[in-house]
C-alpha cells in the first residue's frame, strides 16, 4: 500500500505544473492568511517583549499606595529617606543605597509619521541611575549633567518622535532642553523615554516630591523582606512590586487585544482560504478522474488515492505557510512602531516575528490544507471506476 | 434583462465551484465591512451635538500639567466665546481597577453652558444636584452597569487625588441620572460620573486652584481657529502656555497616538483582496474555458462579440455582487459584537457603502480577461475544439 501511495503521490505532483492556476490559488490564499496572522501577532509579541524586558527580578518599584501607575503616584522626600534605609537594599562601596528616586511626567513631542503631538514620558532619574540600571548605555553624545537642562533620549523615541537626535534642542515648559545623548537599554520600555536629572525636572514642572523609587535589591530573594518592611512601616503608605510584575501588568491588556484581533481576522481569512482550497482540489480531482479511475481499475486501493490528494493539498498549503511567514518576516520583522501604553504614554516597540509565531503560521497553513483537501480526497477515493472511465 | 436566465444558468453550471467561490467572496466582504467600519469610527470621532462649537485648552507642553484657575476669567473675556468651563482628570475606579469610572469634577452652570442640549435629565434631580455638596449626577449606562440607585452612597477610588486625611477614597451621594441626546455619544459617555468641582477642590490635599483643562463654546464654529489663537496668545510666554484646538481635532490627535490603525487595517484588506482576486479570477477563467464550445454556439446563433463579452462580464458582476451583498450584510449584523470589543467607539453603517464600489471593481478585474477571450473567440476553431 505504501508503494501505491508513493506512486500516486509522485504522479500527482508531477502533473502540478499543468494545473498551475488552480494550484496557485491554494498557495496564494494561504500565503495571505499566514502573512496577516504572523504580522499582527508579531505586533503583540513585540509589545510584550518590550515590556517584559523592562524588569529585573532583583529590582523593585515603589509607588504611593493605590496609585496604580507612576504618573499618578506621589512620594515625598521623607518617604524616599525611609525607603533608603529598608533592609535588603543593595549598597554601593560608600554604603549608599542603590535607589533612584524618579519623577515621571509626560511631554508633548510630535510623532515623525503623523506630525501630531504624542505623549512622551519624561523621566527624572536619581544620581544612582547607573548602578540601579546598569543596562543603560549611551550610544551617541554623552550623559546629561545634573542641575542643567539636559536630557538623554531613548533610541526608540529618537526613531519615532521629532527632534530628539543628540545635539538637538527641545522646548519644554518654560525652557529649552539640550538632548545631550541617545541611549539604549536592552530594547526595554525606557528606550521610549527621555531621561534627565530628577530635581531639574521637578523644578521645571514646579513639583516637589517624586513619582516612584526604583531600587536594586541584594538578590531577588530579598524582595519579600524588603516589601514587608515597607508595607508595615507606619510612616509609609506604599505599594511595592517587583519590576517585572509591574511592567507585565501594563502589557497584558494590549497584548491580549492584539492577539484577539489578529486571531479573529485570521480565522475569517482562513475560512475564505479553505473554500479556495476546496475549489482547487475538487478541480484537481476532476481533471484527473480518468487517471484515478484507471489506477483503481488496475488494483490500487482507495486509501492511497485519498492520502495522495491530501498530501498534495498539504504540500501546497505548506508552501503557502512558509511563503506567508517569510513575507511577514521580510516586511515587518524589526519594524519600529509606537502606541499609547497603559500608562498614558507612548511605548515604542518593534514587530518581532518569533520562531513560535512562524510555527503557529505553518500549523494554521497545514490545518487549512487538511480541511480543504479532505472532501475532494474523499471524492477521489470514492470515484465510481466504470463511470469515470466511460466519461472519457 | 432578458438574458438574465441565461446568465443565472451559466453561473450555476458547476454548483460546488460557484458556492465555494461565492463563500470566499462573502468572507472577504465580511472582513471588509468590519474593518472599514472600525477604520471609519477611528477617523470620525463623535463629539456630540455641541461638538462643532467646542474648543479645548490644555497645557501646551504636557497633558499632565495643570493650568491655573485664574485663566478662566481671561479666556471668558475673549470675544466670540459663549461660555467657558474647567475640568480635571480624576482617575477613578469603583471597587477594583478594572471598573474604570470617568468621574469628572465640574462646575454645573458653565458645564451645562458648554454642553447645551447634550443631556436629558429631570429638572428636580438637577436641582437636588445643585443643592448637594457631595452629590453626583451619573450617566444612566453607568447606573445600570453597577446597579446603583438614586440615594446610594458610592465610594470611588481616585488613583491621583488624596484628600486632606490622606485617603484616596472619595464618597458621593447619587442624586440624579442623565442620558445623552446624541446616540453616537452613548458609548463614549457610558462611564461618566459628574460631581462638583467645589467639593473636589476643597477636599484635595494638593493642587488647589489648578484645573486640568478648559473647554469653551464658541458662537461661530467658523471662527474656531482665530479664537483658539487668541486664547493661546493670552498665555504666551507665561509659565503655563496653552494649546487650544477644536475638540474634534483633539480627539483625532489622541486616536493617532494609538498608532496608524488605518494602515494596519488597509494592509490586512490588501492581503485579503489580493488573494480573492486570484481565487475568483481563476474560477471565472476556468468556467469560460469549459464553456468555449457553448459560447461558439451562441455566436453561431447570431450573438455579437459585444453580446458575448457582456454575458461573461455580467456573470462575473452577478457573482461578485451576490457575494459582496451577503458579506456586507453579515458585517452589518456583526456590528453589535464589534461594539462590545471597542468601547467608546461609535460604528456607522455608512462605512459599508464603499464596499459596493469595491465589488464592481473586483468583478471587472476578474471578469475582463475571460470576457475578452470569449469576445475574440473564432467560431470555426472553437467548434472544432482548436482553442
Amino acid at each position: 500500500m505504501f508503494k501505491q501511495l508513493i506512486a500516486i503521490t509522485v504522479m500527482n505532483l508531477q502533473t502540478l505544473p499543468q494545473r498551475l492556476g488552480a494550484s496557485s490559488v491554494i498557495v496564494i490564499g494561504i500565503t495571505g492568511v499566514v502573512a496577516v496572522l504572523v504580522s499582527v501577532l508579531a505586533m503583540a509579541a513585540g509589545f510584550h517583549h518590550t515590556l517584559a524586558d523592562s524588569g529585573r527580578a532583583d529590582r523593585a518599584i515603589i509607588l504611593r499606595g493605590g496609585s496604580d501607575a507612576e504618573l499618578n503616584s506621589n512620594l515625598t522626600r521623607e518617604d524616599i529617606d525611609v525607603i533608603s534605609s529598608a533592609p535588603g537594599l543593595a549598597k554601593d562601596a560608600g554604603g549608599k543605597a542603590l535607589l533612584s528616586n524618579e519623577l515621571v511626567t509626560v511631554a508633548n513631542v510630535p510623532k515623525i509619521d503623523t506630525g501630531t503631538d504624542a505623549n512622551v514620558t519624561m523621566r527624572g532619574v536619581g544620581l544612582k541611575l547607573a548602578d540601579v540600571r546598569p543596562e543603560l548605555k549611551i550610544v551617541a553624545g554623552r550623559m546629561f549633567r545634573p542641575a542643567v537642562r539636559e536630557l538623554i533620549a531613548g533610541a526608540g523615541a529618537v526613531k519615532q518622535f521629532r527632534g530628539l537626535t543628540a545635539g538637538s534642542v527641545l522646548h519644554l515648559r518654560n525652557a529649552d532642553w539640550l538632548v545631550s545623548g541617545v541611549f539604549t537599554s536592552n530594547g526595554d520600555i525606557h528606550e521610549s523615554e527621555l531621561l534627565a536629572d530628577v530635581d531639574t525636572v521637578g523644578s521645571s514642572i514646579e513639583r516637589g516630591g517624586y513619582s516612584s523609587a526604583i531600587v536594586l535589591l541584594d538578590s531577588p530573594a530579598a524582595f519579600a523582606a524588603f516589601k514587608d518592611a515597607l508595607t508595615t512601616d507606619p510612616r509609609l503608605k506604599v505599594d511595592v512590586q517587583r519590576e517585572p510584575e509591574y511592567y507585565a501588568a501594563q502589557s497584558r491588556d494590549l497584548t491580549r487585544t492584539i492577539n484577539i484581533v489578529g486571531n479573529s481576522v485570521a480565522i475569517i481569512m482562513a475560512i475564505g482560504a479553505m473554500f479556495g482550497a476546496l475549489n482547487s482540489m475538487y478541480t484537481a480531482v476532476a481533471a484527473r478522474s480518468v487517471e484515478i479511475a484507471t489506477l483503481r481499475a488496475i488494483g490500487f486501493g482507495g486509501l492511497p488515492v485519498l492520502l495522495s490528494v491530501m498530501i498534495e493539498a498539504l504540500a501546497l498549503s505548506l508552501l503557502g505557510g512558509i511563503l506567508g511567514a517569510a513575507l511577514a518576516w521580510f516586511f515587518f520583522n524589526g519594524h519600529s512602531v509606537s502606541t499609547l501604553g497603559a500608562a498614558f504614554a507612548q511605548v515604542v516597540f518593534q514587530l518581532t516575528v518569533t520562531r513560535a509565531l512562524i510555527v503557529t503560521g505553518i500549523v494554521w497553513a497545514c490545518l487549512i490544507g487538511l480541511l480543504g483537501g479532505f472532501f475532494p480526497a474523499l471524492r477521489a477515493a470514492r470515484l465510481p471506476v466504470a463511470e469515470a472511465l466511460r466519461a472519457s | 434583462m432578458k438574458f438574465f436566465p441565461l446568465i443565472w444558468a451559466t453561473l450555476w453550471r458547476k454548483k460546488a465551484r460557484t458556492i465555494f467561490t461565492l463563500l470566499s467572496i462573502v468572507v472577504a466582504f465580511l472582513l471588509f465591512g468590519v474593518l472599514e467600519t472600525v477604520d471609519y469610527a477611528f477617523a470620525h470621532p463623535s463629539t456630540g451635538t455641541s461638538g462643532a462649537n467646542l474648543l479645548i485648552t490644555l497645557n501646551k507642553y504636557s497633558i499632565t500639567l495643570s493650568l491655573p484657575f485664574s485663566d478662566e476669567q481671561e479666556i471668558r473675556s475673549v470675544p466670540g466665546i459663549a461660555d467657558v468651563t474647567w475640568l480635571t482628570w480624576f482617575g477613578a475606579y469603583y471597587q477594583e481597577p478594572k471598573q474604570f469610572v470617568f468621574a469628572l469634577p465640574i462646575d454645573i452652570d458653565t458645564y451645562l453652558g458648554i454642553h447645551k442640549g447634550d443631556f436629558v435629565y429631570d429638572d428636580t434631580q438637577m436641582q437636588a444636584f445643585r443643592n448637594t455638596r457631595d452629590g453626583a449626577f451619573v450617566n444612566t449606562e453607568l447606573m445600570k452597569k453597577h446597579g446603583w440607585k438614586i440615594g446610594d452612597r458610592i465610594p470611588l477610588h481616585s488613583t491621583i487625588w488624596t484628600q486632606k486625611n490622606g485617603s484616596l477614597d472619595w464618597n458621593f451621594l447619587v442624586v440624579g441620572v442623565y442620558d445623552v441626546t446624541d446616540p453616537t455619544q452613548r458609548n463614549q459617555q457610558a462611564s461618566t460620573f459628574l460631581f462638583h468641582y467645589d467639593y473636589f477642590d476643597e477636599g484635595r490635599s494638593f493642587g488647589k486652584g489648578n484645573v486640568g483643562w478648559y473647554e469653551e463654546r464658541v458662537e461661530d464654529a467658523a471662527q474656531s481657529a482665530a479664537i483658539s489663537a487668541r486664547i493661546d496668545a493670552l498665555f504666551a510666554n507665561s509659565s503655563n502656555e496653552t494649546k487650544t484646538q477644536p475638540a474634534k481635532d483633539f480627539a483625532l490627535a489622541f486616536i493617532k497616538q494609538l498608532g496608524d490603525i488605518g494602515f494596519v487595517l488597509r494592509a490586512i484588506l490588501g492581503a485579503v483582496f489580493f488573494t480573492l482576486l486570484f481565487l475568483t479570477g481563476n474560477t471565472m477563467m476556468q468556467s469560460v474555458r469549459e464553456r468555449i464550445p457553448e459560447l461558439a454556439v451562441l455566436k453561431t446563433l447570431g450573438f455579437t462579440d459585444a453580446n458575448v463579452l457582456g454575458l461573461v462580464l455580467a456573470e462575473s458582476l452577478l457573482l461578485c455582487a451576490i457575494g459582496a451583498l451577503l458579506g456586507l450584510a453579515a458585517s452589518y449584523g456583526a456590528l453589535p459584537i464589534i461594539k462590545q470589543g471597542l468601547q467608546g467607539v461609535e460604528l456607522s453603517p455608512l462605512a459599508l457603502l464603499p464596499g459596493i464600489g469595491v465589488a464592481v471593481l473586483l468583478a471587472l478585474i476578474v471578469g475582463l480577461p475571460p470576457a475578452l477571450r470569449a469576445k475574440r473567440l473564432n467560431i470555426v476553431d472553437a467548434l472544432a475544439g482548436k482553442h
